[in-house]
């Protein structure tokens, strides 16, 4: 456990001494959530329409944008192999990047959401769904987003590359996601779809560092 | 070569099996057609549109079919690493994407007349729209490496992760398509199939899996081929 | 007494044999040194002895209980140092070495992490951030990495790459106090590096044929498929 901590308050402190994903990956967020009056025009409904589709899909692109580091640094100077080479399992390796990685990227998201949902006139019903969705959701993302991170390390153009592979994935936590918040303005209960998104989370946190742990094992191999 | 002592016999079996499958896809794509095309009443409701039903559900059954075996296939390849698994999904990828774009084509000219227009978001479609980009991820991960060993490897965890989402997405997907759409649409492929509906379509099915079969036979002989040569090639650079 | 060896080990590259039939044997206090031309498999050796890369075909054992069985076990025992120096560039020499000597396990890392780097003879880095740094420094902050937290077994590809005579001297004196300890080193060189007493293994025995000039495995395995694609 210790070990683990270790790992992730030494990806913290190198996040916040390079100091740019988090930043930079809210302020895709918020741009790309402002650039759809501009498309779709600044009617009140139909903004309202859209307001939580727009705000997930946002989320899920922002999300994707710092993933492609998530262990490209340490495999390019030789810190992935001898991670590989510590007690520590390869597994929880993977858990600790990602859990730093959310942190640093999705908290900020979090953060940021109830902002856009007033640019956007959500309803005001939406709000805490909002954020309970994203506080769920984002963690999965990173999950997932992790797999494809290891599986792409050393390829050509990685970065477009992980878009493809991992964007598919993530269709099932946009659907409960946005899903979730629909539900909430139209005065349902989201609770369905939060307990769906909360089963992702539970199926992923077992998986993903399954997988990206083997996807590392053949990337330093 | 020293692991391709077991390809080698592999290369003995296909050129027994293979020319059985390529006849065996001839002549049951030629009864699957006739069958489909003149044997099988139209249907009272769609008229001669159902015909092509023939063509898009067994697509449809390939496109899983294929993943699934390609799954298969990846976790023989990483519990045993046994080369010819590994060799046989990437071998078969390109064949199940053109199966599932078969799929989505005839789904698309299907629903022009029922619909009245080419694309609807109907959860089946839709899955087999997200199944077609598992397929092109796969097939661009497996390409994007230097070593091809690498981007197999790799392409065999991925199929893995594919395989256990791919129920989660159906699942999402219908879950999704009832709380857009009203469930008045009519179902493709919907289930009042008539027993005499049923057999060319069984027909096409298996004209389709021998196509497959004799497609994926032929590209592995040809991925041994070139990794032999490649042997050969890599050996002549070091001067052995 | 510990003994670290390796019988009728193979390693595939790709579908290129880089090496067969090799046995090795490293008892406790003793040093192998292992020498070839470019290619003939010395980092793909060490990455073996690492757990970085499996054998194609073989067996690894650690007193006679083969390393494969317990994997993580065999971590927890040894150091490896490859071509690659792992400094973060935003961290100071005395961070970078402390996140390892925590993983290795150090009870107060830091402090294990400054007496390294006095060791090896550069006790002023100590604050310096990593982007800083000169090769030769770079790579004392990675040798002294094994210091920081204990191992029996050393595990250094080609260690002397950018030091100077002095720090050469250096580590030949570290190599032996850890030797004397009781500890197992196995180093791969192109260099001059004293190791009295210390067993070789010319790796050119154990490929298929002849002479070779091609590129050392072990940091571009990638690289040679591409050159000889149509």
């Amino acid at each position: 456990m210790n070990r683990f901590l270790t790992l992730v308050g030494r990806d913290l402190r190198l996040a916040l001494r390079q100091g740019s994903d988090a930043t930079i990956a809210v302020m895709f967020f918020v741009l790309c959530v402002v650039l759809f009056p501009f498309g779709v025009g600044p009617e009140p409904n139909i903004l309202a329409r859209i307001a939580a589709g727009v705000i997930w899909v946002a989320a899920l692109l922002a999300s994707l944008l710092s993933l492609e580091r998530l262990f490209q640094n340490d495999y390019e100077d030789g810190s992935l192999e001898l991670l590989v080479l510590t007690p520590l399992p390869l597994e929880a390796v993977v858990l600790a990047k990602t859990l730093a990685h959310w942190l640093v990227t999705g908290v900020p998201l979090i953060v940021a959401a109830p902002l856009l949902a007033v640019l956007l006139n959500m309803e005001a019903d939406g709000f805490g769904v909002l954020v309970l969705t994203l506080a769920v959701g984002t963690p999965v993302l990173s999950l997932i987003g992790a797999i494809g991170a290891a599986l792409t390390l050393g390829a050509r153009r990685g970065g477009v590359l992980l878009s493809l592979l991992i964007l598919p994935l993530y269709i099932p936590v946009l659907i409960f996601g946005a899903g979730a918040i629909d539900a909430a303005i139209l005065g349902l209960s989201p609770r369905p779809h939060i307990l769906l998104l909360s089963g992702l989370l539970a199926g992923a946190l077992p998986l993903a560092p399954w997988a990206g742990a083997a996807a590392l094992r053949q990337a330093v191999e | 070569m020293h692991r391709f002592a077991n390809p080698a016999r592999f290369l003995r079996l296909s050129a027994v099996i293979q020319p059985w499958a390529a006849g065996a896809t001839v002549v049951l794509l030629v009864v699957g057609l006739y069958l489909s095309l003149f044997g099988s009443p139209p249907d009272y409701q769609q008229g001669d549109t159902v015909r092509i039903m023939y063509v898009h559900v067994p697509a449809a059954w390939m496109a899983l079919f294929v993943y699934v075996n390609m799954a298969i296939a990846a976790a023989v390849g990483l519990v045993w690493k046994h080369p010819l698994a590994d060799l046989f999904s990437k071998a078969a990828a390109p064949v199940g994407a053109g199966f599932t774009a078969v799929c989505l084509v005839t789904g698309s000219l299907w629903g022009a007349p029922m619909w009245g227009t080419w694309w609807v978001w109907d959860a089946r479609l839709t899955s087999m729209l997200i199944l077609f980009f598992l397929y092109l991820g796969y097939m661009a991960l497996v390409n994007a490496f230097d070593d091809p060993e690498r981007g197999v490897k790799a392409g065999n965890v991925l199929l893995l992760v594919g395989v256990v989402n791919i129920p989660i997405i159906k699942f999402s997907v219908d879950w999704w398509n009832t709380l857009h759409q009203p469930a008045s649409v009519i179902r493709m492929g919907g289930p009042t199939i008539a027993g005499e509906m049923l057999v060319p379509l069984l027909v096409m099915a298996f004209a389709f899996t021998a196509y497959f079969v004799s497609v994926v036979l032929l590209r592995l002989k040809s991925e041994i081929l070139a990794r032999k040569i490649q042997t050969l090639r890599l050996n002549d650079a070091q001067g052995r | 007494m510990p003994v670290f060896a390796g019988t009728d080990l193979t390693c595939l590259r790709g579908d290129r044999l880089v090496f067969t039939g090799l046995d090795f044997r490293v008892g406790s206090g003793e040093a192998l040194l292992l020498l070839g031309p470019n290619g003939s498999g010395k980092s793909s050796l060490l990455r073996i002895m690492a757990g970085l890369l499996r054998p194609f075909r073989g067996r690894l054992a650690w007193d006679d209980a083969a390393v494969a069985d317990d994997p993580d076990r065999h971590r927890g025992r040894a150091h490896y140092v490859g071509h690659l120096d792992a400094v973060k560039p935003v961290l100071t020499a005395t961070e970078n070495l402390a996140f390892w000597a925590a993983l290795g396990g150090a009870p107060v890392p830091e402090e294990r992490a400054r007496a390294a780097l006095a060791r090896l003879g550069v006790p002023h880095i100590a604050g310096v951030p990593g982007r800083y740094l000169s090769a030769g420094q770079k790579r004392r902050l990675n040798l002294a990495r094994i210091l920081a937290a204990p191992a029996p077994l050393w595990l250094l590809d080609e260690p002397t790459v950018a030091l100077d005579r002095a720090a050469i001297g250096l580590l030949e004196a570290i190599i032996a106090e850890h030797r004397a300890g009781g500890g197992m080193v196995v180093v791969s060189t192109h260099t001059d590096i004293a190791l009295p007493g210390a067993a070789t293994l010319h790796l050119d025995d154990f490929t298929p044929a002849g002479p070779d000039d091609g590129d050392d495995p072990g940091d571009d395995a990638g690289d040679d498929d591409e050159d000889t694609r149509p």
